[in-house]
């Protein structure tokens, strides 16, 4: 599979910062991949996340969506429609008063011919089954409704690549689920490439890949199975692991020899009971 | 309490007033005010009456839902009637009095007047939605572009405002709250202490307000916000023959109450 963005040895200082909110990350994320990015509060995640559609650009180093660096303001619309960005809070990305109003926004700027953009609100309030509530007002909706249309209206600009920056800090349970539930099922049956940044585990889970930052730099990079399974790397960082491997790591420390890459319930259900035999 | 305010707000309904163009709408509101303004005798006030009940008949407007947009205006209209009464001159109710006949006449008609211009342009926010409202201003105005006038922006803004009315409602609900966890009072004391009171709250909402601004900008960038220029809309506003209906019906309102006028009616 291709690249579809690639970040080569970024490094980004905030103005009237000393201190580097990145320092040299190189990344290649691949067409049609799911991504998590895990991290403490001031890891630099979410800067990272927003060089990915130039709302900041590199101090150094390049970014490139598609091969084109997001330095060239030129294309900046086409690099911005190329890949969508969700936000924590939904309130403070609805634009509109009324559900379809809102998801029609982003076509609208890009100047789409009207028939297509009710084609495109359409079909992307279905996709994220928030279509009988069209004609809502969206601050009547639940936080994992507004969360949803939110991705609507990323969708409606038919991006290869969504970027979600903390989707779920503020949601409820129920909320959470719903809107990774969603965005699973666009990266899998759409094909769309997801770029999920959290501190949630569990919504790691299920991820292609987990990428861990710390200080500006990534830590560690590799399938989800592979990162838990450094108990001691992750609980040095400040963060936790899933409660399986949490469970089997416990377990070893006691002498057991379990493999940490169990990751999901029942496959750790079974490894401790083939131990037991 | 906050959330009593209905003055503003959008009620989709499908009568044949939501159906009419924004901007067939926009002029049939300044018609409106025009007739209201140059109505001087009763038989014109009871046209404008009229005129308005018929419409919020059509619109499905209840009586009930148009007086609690009045509620936050009250004050004004007493206040117009009593300086009315007392500031017109003419022949007293009884011998010696300030108050007069003229007075008393005056205070019932301004304070008419001021209620139906309420009622009217609560009509228009009532069964227009903010969006079609701000587009149809827009398209209005287009003409002042060529004096670089800033209407695009200016619509955006106004849209924008009135989306962030309820969100803002609800904020200032749960900054009141916290305060008054925290022992804040806002029911008692004279009117400057009251006023100090609000103080706690009007602090917060403006830093958060500004916080919203900000992230809201940011999210606008991302969704290829770049300004009007080569912006299209998925509801394309449409005059049909119901809005020339209409608009000669307002015409001929219009000239009824300049006919009034003239004879004094």
């Amino acid at each position: 599979m291709e690249n579809i963005i690639s970040i080569k040895n970024v490094h980004y200082t905030y103005p009237g910062d000393e201190i580097e909110s990145l320092c040299g990350v190189s990344l290649d994320i691949k067409k049609g991949s799911f991504v998590t990015v895990l991290g403490h509060n001031g890891s630099g995640k979410s800067t990272l996340a927003k060089h990915l559609n130039a709302i900041l650009l590199p101090t150094e180093g390049e970014v490139l969506v598609n091969g084109i660096s997001t330095a060239d303001e030129d294309r900046l619309l086409e690099i911005r429609s190329t890949v969508g960005m969700v936000f924590q809070n939904p309130d403070n990305q609805i634009v509109a008063n009324v559900v379809e109003d809102d998801v029609a926004f982003a076509p609208e700027n890009l100047g789409v011919a009207p028939e297509e953009i009710r084609r495109r609100v359409d079909n992307a309030l279905r996709q994220v089954d928030m279509y009988e509530f069209k004609m809502h007002a969206p601050h009547l909706l639940s936080g994992g409704q507004k969360q949803r249309v939110a991705i609507a209206g990323v969708i409606a600009m038919e991006p290869e690549v969504i970027v979600l920056d903390e989707p779920t800090a503020m949601l409820d349970p129920k909320g959470r689920r719903e809107v990774i539930d969603t965005v699973t099922k666009l990266c899998r049956e759409k094909g769309i490439t997801v770029v999920l940044i959290t501190h949630h585990m569990s919504e790691c889970v299920d991820a292609d890949r987990v990428i861990v930052m710390s200080n500006g730099s990534v830590i560690a990079d590799d399938t989800p199975e592979k990162v838990f399974s450094q108990v001691e790397l992750m609980h040095r960082e400040g963060l936790t692991v899933p409660a399986t491997t949490q469970i089997m790591y416990e377990l070893n420390g006691h002498g057991w020899h379990l493999p940490l890459e169990a990751l999901g319930i029942d496959e750790c259900a079974k490894q401790i009971a083939k131990e037991l035999k | 309490m906050l959330k009593d305010i209905t003055l503003g707000q959008y009620f989709p309904g499908d009568t044949v007033v939501h159906r009419l163009d924004a901007r067939t709408k926009l002029l049939l509101v300044i018609v409106y005010i025009v007739a209201l303004f140059n109505s001087e005798g009763w038989m014109s006030y009871a046209l404008v009456i009229a005129v308005t009940a018929l419409s919020m008949a059509i619109a499905k407007i209840k009586p009930k839902s148009a007086l609690k947009g009045l509620k936050p205006l009250v004050i004004i209209i007493i206040l117009t009637a009593v300086l009315n009464i007392f500031y017109t001159g003419g022949t007293p109710i009884i011998e010696g009095w300030i108050i007069t006949w003229e007075g008393i006449e005056r205070a019932v008609m301004m304070s008419l007047r001021i209620i139906l211009l309420i009622v009217g342009t609560f009509m228009l926010t009532y069964t227009t939605s903010p969006i079609a409202l701000t587009d149809g201003l827009e398209i209005m105005l287009n003409p002042l572009k060529k004096i670089k006038v800033p209407v695009h922006e200016m619509s955006m803004m106004m849209s924008m405002a009135l989306r962030f009315i309820p969100t803002l409602i609800e904020e200032t609900d749960k900054i009141m709250s916290a305060q008054k966890a925290r022992g804040a009072d806002f029911d008692s004391g004279n009117i400057f202490q009251r006023a100090k009171a609000l103080l706690p709250i009007l602090v917060p909402l403006f830093v958060s307000a500004f916080r919203r601004a900000d992230e809201l900008a940011i999210a606008m960038e991302s969704r290829c916000y770049h300004g009007g220029d080569g912006r299209t809309r998925m509801k394309q506003l449409k005059m049909q023959k119901i809005d020339a209906f209409a608009l000669i019906l307002g015409a001929l309102f219009l000239a009824a109450v300049f006919v009034m006028k003239k004879f004094g009616l």
